[in-house]
């Protein structure tokens, strides 16, 4: 073979190529799956009892929520909410008929379901949206490069996504709990960061006793205890998600 | 090669200078959005994609469709369209150097873009999305030059390149099917819940590409006295023909299934697009010029008198080439998002800065085209003469 | 050698840019370690001050990475045992209060910008 330095260059830009996209190739692994909801371990799960919230508490609890979260409160079609109040129609489409005796028109809480089976987690393609073990379906803010898929995959509307530097429309700061960077996606976590620390979620305190919190897996927890007395349904249950939320009718 | 793309007409500096200064007013508009984000765009909470990525979807189409010459060629030795191919491969060239822009001007945090390889991700259909894009602008580049250098020296394309043309069949397939994958597996969203996705955007793809191509061919033949041949033009035509009916065959499908169930997950889409739903309307008139335009090119395609005046097929590739664009660059993305899973209307528009952007995309595309289009007569004319 | 001159001639142009950064500051003032101010009363960070100076951004990346991802939130420190709480508001920033004349002061004569503080809130400092 004749060689030459047309070829060599040829041969050294091949290899360059080869080289840069090796190491990622062997990284290669599956989504950012946690093991919550097999049965072990602690799987977090909520219980929204509808009919001790009225709009004053709903308003509450969003309130708690945005304020330690540092949710920006943005007047636009590009604003921001973790947990917000809607109607039941828009919550349970085809669930609801007009015969139904108040409730059509009545209001409840609406968040992320931290699925046990994510569409968003399995969309992502940084694992910048994960499953922890313990069921909470967590957002990496550091990691997300701002596509959005995970907004087209979720079936519930509960994630918004920094369209602006929110900073901008925040009137105050916890300076406990950072703010988020725009081009980033933002969710509901549960309150991992209070759970971590053996707190309760926030929206679950504000609420005075109209939301049940605790662990699936175990028996003699409150929500456990709560969906066993009352009747109970879930958000697209069809969609085979499998949502955590659940509410009490 | 690259020496026949330094060497010009006025015609070709001065197109070249006013691509440049569309890239340059697009880049700008870009400057402005990665200062304030995208919220300098139409999206919104409720409609998350916009037209970036309804342009890169349309896009991976008209790159998918240089398949369609390649078949012919190198599987049934068709040798018309030895003449025309490389400007199909170079078509492919630049439609996904498009697309990989368009991904990356809609992304939040760009600077974050290699997130992507450090954190690779199987699961997401975006990644392979990301691998098949990738893998056939680099195939197309490669089998477009090699092939093109073998006809400069008038000896057959090496062996080894065989090979990599026969991979470029499926993997062209691929590029639609995995780019449709990013939509229809998606739950809660009715209108790209539908396994006929892909197959719908392979057939618009077949005809929208092709239709393209031959006005390329028109232009290409004005401009530098060179002819890519009758007959593959005609060819090309009847690809065309066979694509859009397909195309509109699958729209009737789709059509037949969400309104005969009439489960309103599905069928609300469709009303919205079509009809309007709750008093929004924007994209009624779009989507029934699109229907129409279709079928007006179907009437006129079929007939094979037409096909063969260079007018009257101009026309009807212009036709076929709107009704496609609209179809996907315009209603895909945002019917699949109106109504919102909560059953809540919120229409997407896209702003002036957006629309900039999105031209310097186009711009950038076709500097990249001109140039490759630039080599590829000039050598198709150094072996005439 | 073909084109012997050209190559020669855009080595050197190549040779020269390459090392620009290097004769661009020639004759410019050496650099000297900024002067930062430390807490007033903390002692002891969570690792010497030496290795912290070096490895913090490594030190942060890990931590960020165990807290969010992992939900690991306690930092045994390699100095006398002790643990820390993984958090650059609630830990750092809880002894370096004053952003502008510690974390700042550096980066900016070093010319780099974490963006950190775009989503942490950074404390008030003194007033």
């Amino acid at each position: 073979m004749k060689s030459s330095r047309r070829k060599f260059l040829q041969i050294a830009g091949l290899s360059a190529l080869g080289w840069s996209i090796c190491p990622s190739l062997l990284q290669a692994s599956g989504h950012g799956g946690g093991e919550g909801g097999n049965g072990q371990g602690v799987r977090w799960a909520m219980a929204i009892d509808t009919r001790k919230l009225d709009d004053k508490l709903m308003e509450e609890c969003v309130h708690a929520c945005h304020s330690i979260h540092n949710v920006p409160k943005i007047n636009s079609k590009q604003n921001i909410k973790w947990i917000w109040s809607a109607p039941f129609e828009k919550l349970f489409p085809g669930q609801m008929h007009k015969f139904l005796k108040e409730v059509p028109e009545e209001h409840t809480l609406a968040l992320c379901n931290h699925c046990g089976n994510p569409s968003c987690v399995r969309v992502c393609p940084t694992k910048a949206t994960f499953k922890r073990p313990d069921g909470i379906v967590m957002m990496d803010f550091h990691r997300c490069i701002g596509c959005r898929y995970c907004m087209a995959a979720c079936p519930y509307g509960s994630r918004s996504f920094n369209f602006a530097d929110p900073r901008r429309f925040l009137k105050e700061q916890n300076p406990d709990f950072p703010t988020r960077t725009k081009g980033v996606v933002e969710k509901c976590t549960f309150c991992a960061e209070r759970l971590d620390e053996g707190k309760r979620p926030a929206c679950v305190e504000a609420a005075k006793g109209a939301i049940y919190f605790g662990d699936l897996n175990d028996p003699h927890s409150e929500v456990r205890q709560v969906l066993k007395e009352r009747y109970s349904i879930r958000r697209k249950p069809g969609l085979g998600t499998d949502p955590s939320v659940y509410y009490l009718i | 090669m690259l020496e026949k793309a330094i060497k010009g007409s006025k015609i070709y500096w001065g197109w070249l200078g006013l691509l440049l200064a569309i890239i340059g007013v697009g880049f700008g508009a870009y400057m402005v959005q990665l200062n304030q984000g995208l919220s300098i765009t139409g999206m919104s909470r409720d409609v998350s994609w916009g037209f970036y990525i309804a342009q890169f979807t349309f896009l991976v189409g008209v790159a998918a469709s240089a398949v369609m010459m390649v078949i012919p060629k190198y599987l049934h030795h068709y040798q018309a369209f030895g003449r025309v191919l490389i400007l199909g491969e170079f078509l492919a060239v630049a439609a996904v150097s498009m697309c990989l822009l368009f991904i990356v001007v809609d992304l939040g945090q760009p600077q974050r873009l290699f997130n992507v390889l450090l954190h690779p991700t199987p699961n997401s259909i975006l990644f392979w999305d990301m691998v098949v894009l990738n893998g056939y602008l680099f195939l197309n580049i490669l089998i477009g030059w090699v092939t093109l250098q073998a006809e400069r020296k008038q000896v057959p394309p090496p062996s080894w390149i065989k090979p990599f043309i026969y991979l470029s069949i499926p993997w062209a397939v691929s590029i639609h099917t995995v780019t449709a994958f990013l939509y229809c597996g998606l739950p809660g969203r009715g209108f790209w819940l539908t396994a006929i996705l892909a197959p719908r955007f392979l057939a618009s793809a077949f005809a929208s590409g092709p239709a393209f191509l031959i006005l390329l061919c028109y232009i290409v033949k004005i401009f530098t006295k060179w002819d890519p041949g009758k007959e593959a033009i005609q060819s090309l035509a009847k690809i065309v023909t066979y694509a859009i009916i397909t195309n509109l065959f699958f729209l009737g499908l789709e059509v037949f299934t969400v309104g005969y169930s009439q489960i309103p997950d599905h069928l609300l889409h469709f009303k919205y697009l079509f009809f309007g739903l709750h008093g929004y309307s924007t994209y009624v008139p779009w989507m029934w010029a699109s229907v129409i335009a279709g079928l007006a090119a179907v009437a006129i395609l079929l007939n094979p008198k037409n096909r063969q005046a260079d007018n009257v097929l101009a026309f009807a590739c212009v036709l076929v080439f709107l009704s496609c664009w609209i179809d996907k660059g315009l209603g895909m993305i945002s019917g699949g998002f109106v109504p919102n899973p909560l059953e809540e209307i919120t229409e997407y528009i896209p702003t002036k800065l957006e629309l900039m952007v999105t031209l310097g995309v186009y711009a950038a595309g076709f500097f990249i085209l001109t140039i490759l289009y630039k080599v590829a007569v000039g050598v198709k004319k150094e072996v005439d003469a | 050698m073909y084109d012997g001159g050209k190559i020669i001639a855009g080595l050197a142009v190549f040779v020269l840019l390459f090392t620009f950064p290097f004769w661009y500051n020639i004759g410019n003032a050496a650099y000297t370690r900024p002067k930062l101010e430390l807490p007033k009363e903390a002692k002891e960070c969570v690792e010497k001050t030496e290795w912290m100076r070096a490895e913090h951004m490594q030190l942060l990346n890990h931590w960020r990475d165990e807290v969010v991802r992992e939900g690991h939130r306690e930092y045994k420190s390699m100095v006398a045992g002790k643990t820390f709480n993984k958090s650059l508001t609630k830990t750092c920033m809880k002894c370096h209060d004053n952003k502008e004349k510690f974390c700042d002061r550096c980066h900016n004569s070093l010319a780099v910008k974490p963006y950190c503080w775009d989503c942490h809130v950074a404390p008030k400092g003194e007033k």
